[in-house]
């Protein structure tokens, strides 16, 4: 009898862990007649619903003790008067913001945001000071080649050569491959989390495209056939392991069990 | 036909007899007696796609610019040998499909004679008189993996480049003579000296293959003189005859079918599925690196072992005695590869059975055995699947320091577990062994009650 109690409160465990899934991580606080504001006054009260507890009113950051956010979140975060329009754009399209707790590193693919909204925000940080404009690349103009060097020296050691990502101390690093040429140009600017921001005179602008250029290049040179995922030998060894072995471990079941009958 | 090829032959030769025996010789007919023949045949066709590299490789150091036909490398400055596999992948007739397909065969060809492995071990049949055609199938495993690993290395790809850096610190781990080791390997304190390119190259074609093929050729040897074991069957004692097929005209279909089957499937990978796009990973340089760089599956335990091995170094005073990379790169391997080894002497030990065995264990013959075996295993295994834990982390974001912990934990107690399960289960299929002989008996006797006269 025991075993069934076991089991009872194991599905009761399973499913309080599915429900606390299934709730977004944290609620977004939405003006009600969110359509009918203008975008600066729409950025304004989002700013101040979603985002102030951690970043102060106006921006100005949060020094003091933590403060309770929209949705019950915590925390602190950086002022956000030199952010400008790229960091916001960038925090908002990745998913980014608002954060659930300031100790963690930014979750990407949480799209909390509509377009409306995002536009809205990024113009509002953009006017809490002098920050950087959202950049215009052009991976067109760079070269793949340029771009493979480069990107081997800047950012193999956490992204991994062909953009698949990985792990460093502290850091989930994301893969890149399929990221929008703009996003990629504010993250080398930005630098969000543990990843460095690049200056100009690191990556100049051309370079930049280069990488841009040959990030989204990398589906293109699967001269071997199924790429399984361009990052070597784990695949590798799946496929080996799990087609391979069967396949031939099948093959000798079948003549092996034919021959008997023989 | 056979006849006269046989005539002629011996007219020349004297070989009839030989050749009468070997086409006479018994096959076992369990499919599991297989395993073993796909190894190699996957050798087979390593070293056949091998040779055709060699005719394009070129093993130095030297540096050039690149001016092929992939365009992202063109203008790059490269070594020798990196450029020349560039080459096979993008200008030699059918390079690409003999490169891909050679690198599939290694990694087939290793996990061939791992299931074999599993095999001879599970089923017992590394018992006298075959415990010498075990070791030196052990041997051959044993070499297979610097063998990958020069293969790999050679190349001078990041990743090659990155492997040799581990290589090197795991060579220079080893306490007293580390330092002495990696200058005789190397030639020079990493990257090493020029010559090293080549000493990889005569080890990679040269060295390592012709030791493999000189025990391979002892074990097959072996193997035929001692004859096959085969599985217990009613009727026969098998101690003594071997019951199967012959060579021919039983055995030798099969095998055909089965090394055609081999090589058709490792030309299918090698011609379908990418395995080490070199030009995608790029001449190496030091202090180049990229995140996650692994080696080939055979040799991921060892990393496994590296990550969860806790950063200790074993030090006096200031003198580092036993460096970290030590434990996971050199003594962890070594330990599996001497339990492995031993285990046939250490069993005749422990169960004073010293006789000689033709016939077969069913894994749940040999409770022990088989517990001990697949706890092993799971050891083993654990360690492999540690060595991928950052690609679960970046694939299904399972954090990686607690996975770590959770290898760590598992690694103590799952083995205990998987011993103790499999020796019930082995001990509960003997019992229901037990029982449908004991019915058997029973109906018989039932039978022959109802036949015999009231
Ligand atoms: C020190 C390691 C490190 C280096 C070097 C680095 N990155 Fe990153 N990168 C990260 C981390 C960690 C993140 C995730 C940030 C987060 O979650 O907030 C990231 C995020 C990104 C993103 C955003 C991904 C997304 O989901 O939109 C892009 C694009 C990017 N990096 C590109 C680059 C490029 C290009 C370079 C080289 C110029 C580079 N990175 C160098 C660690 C690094
Ligand atoms: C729980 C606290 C928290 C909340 C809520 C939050 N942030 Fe942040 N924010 C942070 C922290 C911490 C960082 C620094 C993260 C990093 O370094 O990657 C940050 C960084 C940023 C940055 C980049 C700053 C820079 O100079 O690079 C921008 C822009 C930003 N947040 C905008 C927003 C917006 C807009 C919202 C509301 C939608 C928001 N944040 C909500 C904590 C928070």
């Amino acid at each position: 009898m025991r075993w069934r109690w076991t089991a009872a409160a194991v599905a009761a465990a399973l499913l309080l862990a599915a429900v606390a899934a299934a709730q977004p991580p944290n609620g977004v606080i939405r003006p009600s007649n969110e359509s009918s504001l203008h975008p600066l006054e729409l950025g304004a009260q989002l700013f101040a619903g979603n985002c102030a507890s951690c970043h102060g009113s106006g921006g100005r950051g949060v020094t003091g003790p933590a403060q309770r956010a929209a949705g019950g979140t915590r925390g602190q975060g950086p002022p956000l008067t030199g952010a400008g329009a790229m960091a916001a754009d960038f925090y908002l399209r990745t998913g980014y913001m608002p954060l659930g707790n300031p100790k963690n590193q930014p979750e990407p693919d949480r799209k909390l945001w509509n377009p409306r909204e995002i536009h809205a925000l990024t113009a509002y940080v953009a006017s809490l000071g002098h920050g950087e404009p959202i950049p215009h690349p052009d991976p067109a103009a760079g070269s793949v080649g340029e771009g493979q060097q480069l990107f081997t020296e800047h950012c193999a050691g956490c992204h991994q050569v062909a953009g698949q990502g990985g792990v460093v101390t502290g850091a989930r690093v994301p893969p890149i491959e399929h990221v929008a040429p703009v996003e990629i140009a504010e993250a080398v600017r930005t630098g969000p989390f543990l990843m460095p921001a690049f200056s100009k005179q690191q990556i100049t602008d051309r370079e930049l495209n280069s990488i841009i250029a040959y990030v989204r290049s990398l589906g293109a040179h699967d001269q071997g056939g199924w790429g399984i995922g361009r990052v070597g030998p784990i695949p590798e060894g799946m496929v080996t392991w799990f087609i391979a072995a069967i396949a031939l471990v099948a093959l000798c079941v079948l003549l092996g069990e034919r021959l008997k009958r023989t | 036909m056979l006849r006269r090829a046989v005539r002629t032959l011996d007219e020349r030769t004297g070989s009839a007899p030989f050749l009468h025996k070997a086409l006479r010789y018994v096959f076992p007919d369990h499919w599991s007696f297989l395993l073993g023949e796909v190894a190699l045949y996957a050798f087979i066709v390593l070293v056949a796609t091998g040779v055709y590299l060699t005719l394009y490789f070129e093993p130095s150091l030297g540096k050039t610019v690149y001016h092929g036909t992939y365009g992202p490398l063109r203008g790059m400055q490269m070594s020798e040998a990196y450029k020349s596999v560039v080459d096979i992948s993008y200008d030699v007739k059918a390079g690409l499909l003999i490169r891909q397909t050679h690198h599939w065969a290694a990694d087939v060809f290793v996990a061939a004679i791992v299931l074999h492995l599993l095999r001879i071990f599970f089923t017992g049949a590394f018992r006298k008189p075959r415990d010498l055609t075990y070791l030196i199938g052990l041997m051959m495993l044993g070499l297979s993996l610097p063998e990958g690993y020069a293969g790999y290395s050679m190349v001078d790809d990041l990743l090659s480049g990155m492997g040799l850096a581990i290589g090197y610190s795991v060579a220079l781990s080893i306490p007293v003579v580390g330092a002495n080791v990696g200058q005789l390997i190397w030639g020079a304190p990493y990257p090493g000296a020029h010559s090293f390119e080549s000493r990889l190259y005569i080890a990679h074609v040269f060295i390592f293959p012709i030791l493999i093929g000189t025990l391979l050729a002892v074990h097959l040897a072996l193997v035929a003189s001692r004859h096959h074991t085969q599985f217990r069957r009613r009727k026969a004692d098998g101690q003594r005859r071997v019951i199967g097929v012959p060579a021919f005209p039983g055995q030798a279909p099969k095998s055909l079918g089965l090394m055609v089957g081999t090589a058709a499937l490792l030309f299918l990978l090698g011609g379908l599925v990418q395995i080490n796009p070199i030009w995608l990973w790029g001449p190496y340089e030091t202090g180049l690196s990229t995140n996650g760089a692994q080696p080939d599956w055979y040799l991921g335990w060892l990393i496994g072992a590296m990550r969860l091995v806790p950063g200790f170094d074993v030090t006096i005073g200031r003198y580092t005695l036993v460096p970290n990379p030590l434990w996971g790169g050199l003594l962890f391997p070594t330990l599996v590869f001497a339990v492995i080894g031993l285990w046939p002497f250490a069993e005749r030990r422990l169960t004073r059975d010293r006789r000689v065995h033709n016939v077969l264990d069913r894994p749940r013959d040999a409770p022990w055995r088989t517990a001990l075996g697949a706890g092993f295993l799971t050891f083993v295994l654990l360690v492999f699947f540690a060595g991928s834990a950052d690609r679960a982390y970046v694939s299904y974001n399972v954090d990686y320091s607690t996975q770590i912990w959770i290898y760590r934990a598992l690694l103590i107690t799952a083995p205990v577990a998987v011993t103790w399960l499999t020796r019930r289960i082995c001990l509960g299929l003997q019992r229901s062994d037990e029982i449908d002989e004991e019915r058997e008996a029973a109906e018989r006797e039932a039978r022959q009650a109802a036949q015999a006269p009231a």
